[in-house]
């Protein structure tokens, strides 16, 4: 099995892996590694590879473990059980200043008593490099962060997107194999940190550097990443790109982490490796993409549809992929109608209604039916992990939405 | 009515003043006006002229005031050596023992300074059980004593101080960041050179602050060398003392104060110097 594949999920099986990763060279790998404090198990059974120059995300709810996952990558934790290996070499028990990477702290953890420009060659001092070299890295690196200005000031006169970026040059100025960065950008405001985002990104293209990443951000992860590993109380649920954990999520829990999901239940018929057959709403029967969990007939299951690409009509949809709903109420929110819809089985729906869609008023109580493309349905798991699993925003407006779900305010 | 406007912000603007105003009044009648009339009777009553207590105070007494120093310089390098790493286990290492130790750490002032002064006395003595031992050891002659040696002045006197010494760099090493500690490591310092460039550093206030807690009383201390020491081991501060007390000259103890703070003031801003541009590099 390749590493960049998830094992031991059962609940939870792996999209197929983006070409694109996996024809990176591996720089960081991961191999079952298990990460246990007494007898809780913050990490368990994490097992990827993390491809040299990509920028690798790892995203999760509050106590998933993901900075205990990156500080094990540091140096700063052992794993319980399981490998870390960097560069081919397993460093599992060497210790942080004799590993070549590099973390950003989410409160950064400037010197306070060094000028900025000695902050930034303190690991280059460390590590020896010759005094011209180090002043040579000082410039560069500031330079790339745009505060070649402030080279004399302490920490302590910069504003709090100075002193991130200041963060961002120490750790770069030692050529890492890898920067980790935690919730770099945690501390800042809405406007600083969509500037530091993309500022981010310009700094990873220019030099070429793996970042791993955590946050709990999804939007965040969806900017900026390659990939994204998406973590759930401990266990990794998914890898893959974006776009693949956004149209393919291999979880419920995935599927409601990442924006807005629709999951109607399901039991399935049949199924043939890629494709099933499931009744919906009791007699409603319809084809589903399996994607990689595979369904045994009369198991139970969950069809997850993203609220863009539901259609709303009339009368029940010509190709069978449909569900008499009612309509609850309706908002508009400019590019589209946001419309609250409730299946006959009490399952919530909602749905983004687009100006190219024409229906009458959406007034409440409204009959109507939903339907949506063949490749726009995906065949989950069932949600059985429960509320628990969900973020708890979601949790609280389950007893109003049914199953659907909205995204983090 | 502006002018109860303008007296209420006249108010606001006085606030800070009235708040140190107890403070400043405080220092003003103990402090001020105690070391006017000191300096006023250290240049009257004698016969000679204005300077005649200070050129007596200077010419028979310099190596009381060498001796001083030297015995606190001794006793604030060994409260140091001592005090440093007792304050950084407390702060990083105890744990879940830190109030403990603290406790304990602060525990001698329960008890008066004179008391455990005279402790030290028992402990030294010529047949008490720190002679015998190191007696036993061979480490002390057959004639050998502790009491009235320097060794028991500068031991008590580091006694003494070393709470002075070990709570301010406590504070100083607590406030340090931990994150820090693992920053330097991970820009690839070895716990060794983290504790160099980042933990020390960072805590040279708190070793300022205690030296100078330590130093400045130490250096005016009358107590230790009069119940642990001999007549060779004479400190300043038992001169002073006895000027005041027993001889009654009081012009030549009043200069002799004024004397031991021009020295003691000195040697702190040279101190302050040194340690300030370390800061800096
Ligand atoms: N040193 C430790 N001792 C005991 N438990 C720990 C320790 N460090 C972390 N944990 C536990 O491990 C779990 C994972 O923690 P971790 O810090 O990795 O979460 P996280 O995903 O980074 O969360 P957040 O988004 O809130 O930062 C948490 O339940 C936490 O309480
Ligand atoms: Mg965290």
């Amino acid at each position: 099995m390749p590493l960049t594949h998830v094992s031991n999920t059962p609940a939870a099986p792996t999209a197929a892996d983006p070409s694109r990763a996996e024809s990176r060279e591996p720089v960081i790998t991961l191999e079952h590694v298990v990460k246990r404090f007494g007898s809780y198990l913050a990490v368990q059974e994490a097992h990827f590879a993390i491809g040299r120059g990509e920028f690798f995300s790892m995203l999760g709810p509050s106590g998933c473990g993901k900075t205990t996952t990156l500080r094990m990558i540091a140096g700063f934790e052992q794993p319980t059980e399981g490998r870390i290996v960097l560069d081919g070499k397993d460093v599992s028990r060497v210790p942080p200043y004799r590993r070549n990477v590099n973390t950003v702290f989410q409160h950064y953890a400037l010197f306070p008593h060094m000028s900025v420009a000695d902050n930034v060659a303190f690991g280059p001092r460390s590590q020896k490099v010759g005094a011209e070299e180090t002043s040579r890295r000082v410039d560069q690196l500031l330079t790339v962060v745009k505060l070649a200005q402030f080279a004399d000031r302490k920490p302590g006169q910069l504003s709090g997107g100075q002193q991130q970026r200041v963060a961002l040059a120490r750790a770069l100025a030692n050529y890492p194999q890898a920067l980790l960065l935690d919730e770099p950008l945690g501390a800042l405001d809405l406007k600083l940190r969509q500037a530091m985002q993309i500022e981010l990104k310009r700094i990873q293209r220019e030099v070429g550097i793996t970042f791993i990443y955590v946050t709990h951000d999804q939007e965040e992860a969806l900017t900026m990443s390659d990939r994204i590993a998406v973590m759930n109380e401990g266990r990794v649920e998914q890898i893959g790109t974006p776009q693949e954990i956004y149209h393919s999520p291999a979880s419920v829990f995935v599927a409601n982490f990442i924006g807005v999901a629709n999951l109607i239940p399901a039991v399935v018929e049949h199924a043939n490796g890629t494709d099933a057959t499931v009744v919906v709403a009791g007699s409603r029967r319809m084809a589903v993409p399996a994607g990689a969990w595979p369904p045994r007939p009369g198991a139970a299951a969950t069809v997850m549809v993203r609220p863009e690409r539901l259609r709303l009509t009339s009368q029940a949809p010509a190709d069978g992929r449909g569900v008499p709903v009612t309509v609850e109420h309706a908002v508009f929110q400019g590019p589209v109608v946001r419309c609250t819809l409730r299946a006959a089985d009490g399952t919530g729906i909602v749905a983004h209604v687009g100006p190219e869609q024409s229906l009458p008023a959406l007034e409440p109580g409204l009959p109507l039916w939903i339907g949506w493309d063949l490749d726009a349905g995906r065949l989950l798991p069932p949600d059985t992990v429960g509320a628990d699993a969900q973020p708890f925003v979601k949790a609280d407006l389950r007893h109003t939405m049914g199953r659907a779900s909205l995204p983090r305010l | 009515m502006a002018g109860t406007a303008s007296g209420g912000s006249r108010r606001s603007r006085l606030a800070p003043y009235l708040l140190v105003a107890p403070g400043i009044l405080w220092l003003l009648v103990f402090f001020v006006v105690p070391t006017l009339t000191l300096a006023q009777t250290s240049v009257t009553g004698t016969e000679g002229p204005w300077w005649e207590a200070y050129h007596r105070a200077l010419s028979n007494y310099g190596t009381h005031f060498f001796r001083s120093l030297r015995y606190a310089l001794g006793a604030t390098l060994l409260s140091l050596a001592m005090g440093y790493p007792l304050a950084y286990f407390i702060a990083f290492r105890a744990g879940s023992l830190k109030n403990m130790l603290l406790g304990l750490v602060v525990l001698p002032f329960f008890t008066t300074f004179l008391v455990r002064t005279f402790a030290w006395k028992t402990i030294l003595n010529d047949g008490g059980p720190a002679v015998w031992l190191l007696k036993q050891l061979h480490i002390l002659g057959e004639g050998g004593r502790l009491l009235d040696t320097t060794i028991a002045v500068v031991g008590g006197l580091t006694y003494n101080f070393l709470p002075f010494m070990i709570l301010p760099i406590y504070v100083s090493l607590e406030k340090i960041d931990r994150r820090l500690v693992e920053a330097a490591e991970d820009l690839y310092s070895t716990p060794m050179g983290a504790f160099r460039k980042v933990v020390l550093p960072l805590s040279l206030p708190g070793v300022f602050a205690g030296s100078l807690l330590t130093f400045i009383p130490a250096t005016g201390d009358f107590i230790n060398a009069q119940l642990l020491g001999s007549p060779n081991q004479q400190m300043i501060g038992t001169v002073i003392q006895n000027q005041f007390l027993e001889v009654r000259d009081y012009p030549l103890a009043a200069s002799l104060s004024f004397v031991l703070m021009a020295v003691i003031t000195v040697g702190v801003l040279a101190y302050a110097r040194v340690l300030g541009t370390e800061e800096l590099a």
